[in-house]
């Protein structure tokens, strides 16, 4: 199903959390909201769900309006941050419920629902357990019950709440690909909710990023990470050296340090320089000394933390292979391969 | 140097501190419960069974009971309204609700009687109107029921609006997004949460409904065998000197909160966020 | 059409009353709430203002304020504000006594602290004016010493203590409990000892508690009528205390005098919510 958000506005008292965003999610797609504490995502994903009703704009559903649609009638799977499981039912319970609130004609026999409960646990792996009751589950275990209670509904789209913020690093990890696969089995239209940018890049089709209630970019991983909108999404979306300074006439200059800056206004502006992208230079033009301090290994590269000649802290990360030769102490001479910058 | 841990008390301390709670506990609470028993049973069994087995005795024990039936639900589907209005929604002047809903507590019976006096009594607003279309409240039914309202009013609410507040939105946030209806959402999600604590509400409402003295002794009339609830029972039999009977029909009320003491406890144990202070 | 991603950001409208909420059912059951709290308290409640108001305002504090009801304001006023205080001391030590140490029966003495809310106030009435008499067990104890206790303003004080307790023990006990053992343990390494650690630490963070606690048995002895009748002697100028003077008044017919004394004692009533909300609203403050 396509969603469609048009200029969706929502207040809490004087702060807005929501102003005037608009964004169109395709069928299938596995979309995350990315963004700081407080920049709106929550409340995005809640006016989707119904659980938030926004006070201007409108929400579409394959183009058909479900803005003041309550939440019982629009079919979404919520998973919420605390799972929010029925403690009184069992994990079985827990999954028939959606389906066993349903009234009428609509609603599916015993077996029927039962039939759906047990190909439920073995998709999210928890055959056997629809008899425990969820204090008696781990963390990851209820994150799977709260997704399958999600699911048995048929839900048009599956929205999911910083659905591993509350799980420790490995679990985390190997949830990440338990939620990819189910969506790739079920192929439900899914958006979720994350302030983790690893999280959002690893995971999502594309990433939406928002702060103060404003989305600054959509686009895939890659567009997101490699060609950043403004200096929020850069600095919000990998890690990266920032450095103030200025241009003019198409150069960027901050003290020793001076890059191309083709199409930036003159005046103040932001350098963005990601780590990887501080490579080792030849002494000469565009080349600067950096005092090295600190050198961590990460994997496959070795973290570098130094400083230029007058005093700035930059971070660099070169490729371990084949050894450094050089010790915390030591001058490195550096170069800057890209930077994004952008006018303050 | 002693070897008890920094925030322990030496057993001196202890003794003396244990002793003093003895005491006043003993003076003020035990005694006069096993005083009840002791006098109800001075002159042995027979006379306080026959004292509780009075017409009257019987009749006031049936008016407690009817008051009770008609108070306790009454105050528990408010309580549950308001707590469902107050807990799971945010809207202005939510405070001001709740100070408004914990009034009847700080206002003494007495008072509670007289307002109802005051708009149903023969003197009162609807005085007149009342006396032409021959409809008793005031030294009546419905007049106790109203004053017992009024002092238990609070009871139920102010178990559930904390309770509920502590349970927060999200399950039946679940539920609502799962396609369940508003009642489906309170019978199957927020009712088996919050049994223990409404039962608790319930049981401490009904044990005042029971016992109220002074509303409903203003707004009842003593009139024997008609508008007599137990405890003004109690009082007459004890005002007439007649003391055996007084206490012996003490003796049950006393076996009443003996009784509401023993099930508060267990339901402290099935719901630990039910205990609060101040009621 | 315009491209909706050129939307200027869109000025949000403040709902007058209250945004809409997911969990259903609000506009009932407020409604059902405001409608039983207005018919069973509030209007109720303003029917007393208005009669007594239907007097003339030197009829009113004539009423209100005549040597008999003074008398009877300090009565109820000064016993209740003494039993509050030994409620206070006893109420403390027993919450302490229940948090802190391991006895016989204390699963029982926790269980009876509650007396006071579930006995009916009649029955506590009698059994305190008999155990307190010249002739009951306490009272014949204390005679030899010259003192009386049932009768007498001291009975008042007895019955309002007895009513008072469980407001000091059950605002106490939750704070005493979660009070961490490391903050007397942080204390103790510090170089207090025990009696500083007492009076510096303990008591301070336990007083919004404790005044609570007062303030609460305080408001409640103030209106307590069916305890404190059997053991006062409701001596005019004595030992009658004012909501007794109410009842008085009532079975004389003089409403607008019933009225004035109540709405006198509504308005004390008033004033000491007022404080505990001050009080309350202090401990949050303080954490």
């Amino acid at each position: 199903m396509t969603i469609s958000i048009q200029s969706v506005a929502k207040s809490f008292g004087r702060f807005p959390a929501l102003n005037g965003v608009s964004l169109e999610i395709a069928d299938g797609e596995l979309l995350a909201l990315l963004g700081p504490s407080g920049s709106g995502k929550t409340t995005l994903l809640r006016a989707i769900a119904g659980l938030e009703f926004p006070e201007s704009g409108q929400i579409l559903f394959d183009g058909q309006d479900m803005t003041q649609v309550s939440a019982a009638d629009r079919r979404v799977g919520f998973v919420f941050q605390q799972y929010a499981l029925f403690r009184h039912m069992s994990v079985a319970r827990n999954i028939a419920f959606g389906l066993e609130v349903r009234k009428g004609a609509d609603r599916p026999s015993k077996a029927a629902i039962q039939a759906r409960v047990e190909e439920l646990l073995k998709l999210v792996e928890l055959d056997g357990l629809g008899g425990r009751y969820p204090s008696q589950l781990s963390g990851g275990q209820r994150q799977r019950v709260a997704l399958a209670r999600a699911l048995a509904v048929d839900p048009s789209v599956l929205l999911l709440d910083e659905p591993f913020g509350a799980l420790d690093a490995t679990v985390r990890k190997s949830l990440r690909k338990e939620l990819r696969r189910i969506h790739d089995a079920t192929g439900v239209t899914t958006i979720f909710v994350t302030h983790d940018q690893e999280e959002a890049l690893e995971l999502a089709d594309r990433v939406a990023i928002l702060n103060l209630g404003v989305i600054q970019q959509v686009g895939t991983p890659s567009e997101v990470h490699d060609a950043p909108a403004n200096a929020f999404v850069c600095g919000f979306v990998g890690e990266a050296n920032r450095l103030e300074g200025e241009v003019r006439g198409g150069r960027f200059r901050s003290g020793d340090i001076e890059l191309a800056s083709p199409g930036v206004a003159d005046g103040a502006a932001t350098a963005f320089i990601r780590p990887h992208e501080l490579t080792r230079a030849a002494a000469g033009a565009g080349a600067f000394a950096l005092t090295v301090e600190r050198i961590t290994p990460q994997g496959p590269v070795l973290h570098v933390e130094g400083r230029t000649a007058d005093g700035r802290r930059l971070e660099a990360a070169f490729a371990r292979a084949g050894g450094l030769g050089f010790q915390p102490g030591d001058q490195v001479q550096v170069a800057v391969e890209r930077a994004h910058i952008f006018s303050a | 140097m002693s070897q008890r841990p920094a925030n322990a008390d030496s057993a001196l301390v202890q003794g003396v501190v244990l002793a003093v709670m003895a005491a006043f506990l003993g003076l003020v609470l035990i005694l006069p419960m096993a005083t009840v028993f002791y006098e109800a049973l001075r002159k042995g069994w027979a006379p306080a069974l026959e004292a509780i087995q009075n017409p009257d005795a019987i009749s006031a024990i049936k008016l407690t009971l009817i008051t009770a039936a008609i108070t306790v639900p009454f105050n528990a589907v408010f309580g549950v309204c308001a707590a469902w209005a107050v807990a799971k929604h945010e809207f202005p002047g939510k405070s001001f609700l709740i100070t408004l809903i914990d009034l009847p507590f700080s206002v003494s019976p007495v008072v509670a009687g007289l307002i109802y006096v005051l708009i149903f009594g023969a003197q009162g607003w609807f005085g007149e109107w009342l006396i032409d279309h021959d409809i008793k409240i005031i030294f009546a039914l419905p007049g106790i029921a109203l004053a017992t309202i009024f002092v238990t009013f609070p009871f139920v609410a102010r178990e559930l609006i904390p309770l509920m507040q502590e349970q927060g939105v999200d399950e039946e946030e679940a539920a609502v997004s799962l396609g369940a209806s508003g009642l489906r959402t309170f019978w199957s999600v927020t009712a088996p949460n919050i049994r223990w604590g409404l039962l608790y509400g319930v049981l401490l409402c009904n044990a005042r409904a029971m016992g109220e003295f002074g509303a409903v002794s203003v707004v009842s009339g003593h009139i024997r065998g008609l508008t007599n609830t137990m405890p003004l029972h109690v009082e007459i039999l004890y005002n007439e000197y007649d003391f055996v009977g007084a206490f012996s029909v003490a003796a049950l009320l006393c076996g009443l909160a003996i009784v509401t003491l023993a099930l508060k406890t267990l339901l402290e144990i099935l719901q630990p966020q039910t205990r609060r202070p101040g009621h | 059409m315009t491209s909706i991603a050129d939307h200027p950001p869109v000025a949000v409208r403040r709902p007058l009353f209250r945004r809409r909420s997911a969990i259903p059912g609000f506009g009932l059951t407020l409604g059902v709430t405001l409608a039983i709290l207005s018919t069973v308290v509030l209007i109720p409640l303003f029917a007393v203002a208005l009669k007594a108001g239907q007097q003339s305002p030197a009829e009113f504090l004539a009423d209100a304020f005549s040597q008999r009801a003074l008398a009877a304001y300090r009565l109820s006023f000064g016993a209740a504000f003494i039993a509050a205080a030994v409620n206070a001391l006893f109420g403390l030590i027993t919450a302490w006594a229940l948090v802190r140490y391991e006895f016989p029966f204390k699963g029982l003495v926790n269980a009876i602290i509650d007396l006071p809310f579930a006995l009916p106030t009649a029955v506590a009435g009698i059994a305190l004016a008999s155990l307190y008499a010249e002739n009951g067990w306490v009272g014949a104890l204390v005679k030899p010493l010259g003192w009386k206790i049932a009768y007498t303003p001291l009975g008042v004080v007895v019955a309002l203590a007895f009513i008072g307790l469980p407001f000091v023990v059950r605002t106490v006990e939750p704070v005493l409990r979660d009070l961490s053992a490391d903050v007397e343990e942080a204390a103790a390494s510090l170089g207090a000892n025990r009696l500083q650690t007492l009076t510096r630490v303990i008591l301070p963070a336990l007083m919004p508690a404790w005044l609570t606690g007062f303030a609460l048995a305080f408001a409640r002895g103030i209106g307590e009528y069916g305890s404190v009748i059997f053991i006062a002697g409701n001596m005019p100028y004595k030992s009658e205390i004012a909501p007794l003077l109410i009842i008085i008044e009532l079975e004389e017919y003089k409403y607008a005098g019933a009225a004035a004394i109540a709405v006198t004692m509504l308005g004390a009533s008033f004033l000491m919510l007022f404080v505990i909300n001050l009080i309350q609203a202090w401990a949050r403050r303080r954490g």
